[in-house]
């Protein structure tokens, strides 16, 4: 997902506080930033929302790389909004994470340094216009089976946040499986393009949810405590059923011999993807993890005489108000 | 001499007629940037019609631990609902 593999902490707090805050949370309240929360509670969320955060805002490179070559005005104009939306997107998340006690500037700092991760998926390039269709229609698709759940999650800032994004998200895949139509129906060079994008999407895409996790001791505690609601297979599947029948709407085939409707479970079966790619893009051995840093450590550097100027700037005319006055 | 840009809370206006909601917050150098800011992102699609914006140092808010005492006055007052009076029928709609 935009938040993988999220380890929660283990919190040394009062076994009474404890029980009282699970009850709080079973009992579907709310927890709000200024009340008590165990240790691990706030740090498995510092880490959770600043993982989604941070995709959000890596997210918009792959998307960005084709702003100025997109097919038409149109679509140019739809792609900037788009991308103008992860901004927000990230900027939401940014300011929940906030208000847990950390600042804009350690994010962004654990980001640039490596300490803190985004989603798998942004390490992929996108080599085409029909990839901007398969990121729409895919990794939108898979991030939305994410947070629309996320809307209900306990603590309260986050789940606010959810709901502005999951408002928006839907916008995002539609322009997405919008654009793979054109081009499924379109020259048979466009279709194998969009072909190609789906090949190239489809397992990363499987990625985007983690691995198995049913047996994970930290997505216990964090289910326990509302902040995932969903096991990764759950997802992976939902999107799996979802996603099999709009390819087949497009015409287009999905990379995986073994996708076959099971009527026993309900859903189709299909293949894992491969974990140790996986792994290896986590690690930083995908195929753009550094430009994707360096893009953003860039960003930071070349931004820092704007930010440190406006902030001079402000100070200047407090200092003229004063005098004035 | 890097700070952070302070943090304001943003209020909105989503409708004539409705009072400004609080929507979120952001960081911004100053107070018109703020607004520059809040228009790009809380009001993409037309969600307002006019922002607040005010500096996050500058809200007090009630002590959650006192959440108690403070709200536990009015809780003791049921008669202050119009419900706590019985009213005939005879009497009609009141």
């Amino acid at each position: 997902m935009y938040a993988q593999m999220v380890k929660s902490e283990a919190s040394n707090d009062d076994p009474a506080l404890l029980a009282a805050f699970q009850a709080r949370i079973d009992a579907g309240e709310k927890i709000e930033p200024k009340e008590w929360m165990p240790e691990g509670y706030r740090k498995t969320l510092i880490r959770q929302i600043g993982q989604h955060a941070h995709s959000e805002i890596v997210g918009q490179l792959p998307e960005g790389n084709w702003i100025t070559r997109a097919p038409t005005l149109e679509r140019k104009a739809i792609l900037l909004a788009k991308v103008q939306d992860e901004a927000g997107h990230g900027l939401y998340l940014y300011c929940a994470a906030e208000t847990l006690g950390v600042s804009r500037d350690e994010l962004t700092e654990a980001l640039l340094s490596g300490k803190m991760k985004y989603s798998s998926i942004f390490n992929y390039p996108t080599l085409t216009w029909a990839d901007m269709g398969a990121v729409g229609w895919l990794v939108d698709g898979a991030a939305i089976m994410n947070q629309v759940p996320l809307q209900r999650t306990s603590f309260g800032p986050y789940a606010r946040a959810m709901v502005r994004i999951c408002k928006e998200e839907s916008f995002h895949q539609r322009q997405g499986y919008d654009i793979m139509m054109k081009m499924a129906r379109g020259t048979p060079e466009q279709k194998a393009m969009a072909q190609d994008a789906l090949n190239r999407f489809w397992y990363p895409s499987l990625m985007m949810f983690g691995p198995s996790d049913k047996d994970s001791v930290h997505s216990a505690q964090s289910m326990a405590w509302k902040i995932k609601m969903n096991t990764n297979d759950e997802l992976r599947q939902k999107f799996v059923d979802q996603t099999v029948p709009q390819a087949e709407y497009l015409g287009l085939t999905i990379p995986d011999p073994a996708v076959k409707w099971n009527e026993e479970k309900g859903g189709y079966d299909f293949s894992e993807p491969d974990w140790t790619e996986f792994f290896e893009v986590i690690k930083g051995n995908g195929p753009c993890n550094a430009e994707r840093i360096e893009a953003r450590q860039k960003a930071w550097e070349d931004g820092a005489w704007f930010r440190d100027g406006l902030m001079a700037h402000a100070a200047k005319q407090r200092t003229a108000q004063v005098a004035a006055e | 001499m890097s700070s952070e840009w302070p943090l304001w809370e943003i209020f909105i206006r989503g409708q004539h007629g409705l009072n400004h909601r609080h929507v979120g917050s952001l960081h911004a150098p100053d107070a018109e940037m703020a607004v520059k800011h809040a228009r790009d992102v809380y009001t993409r699609r037309n969600e307002g019609v006019s922002i607040w914006v005010v500096p996050s140092n500058a809200i007090t808010a009630s002590s959650p631990s006192e959440k108690g005492p403070l709200f536990e006055p009015s809780n003791a007052k049921v008669y202050r609902h119009p419900t706590f009076f019985d009213i005939p029928d005879e009497v009609g709609k009141m």
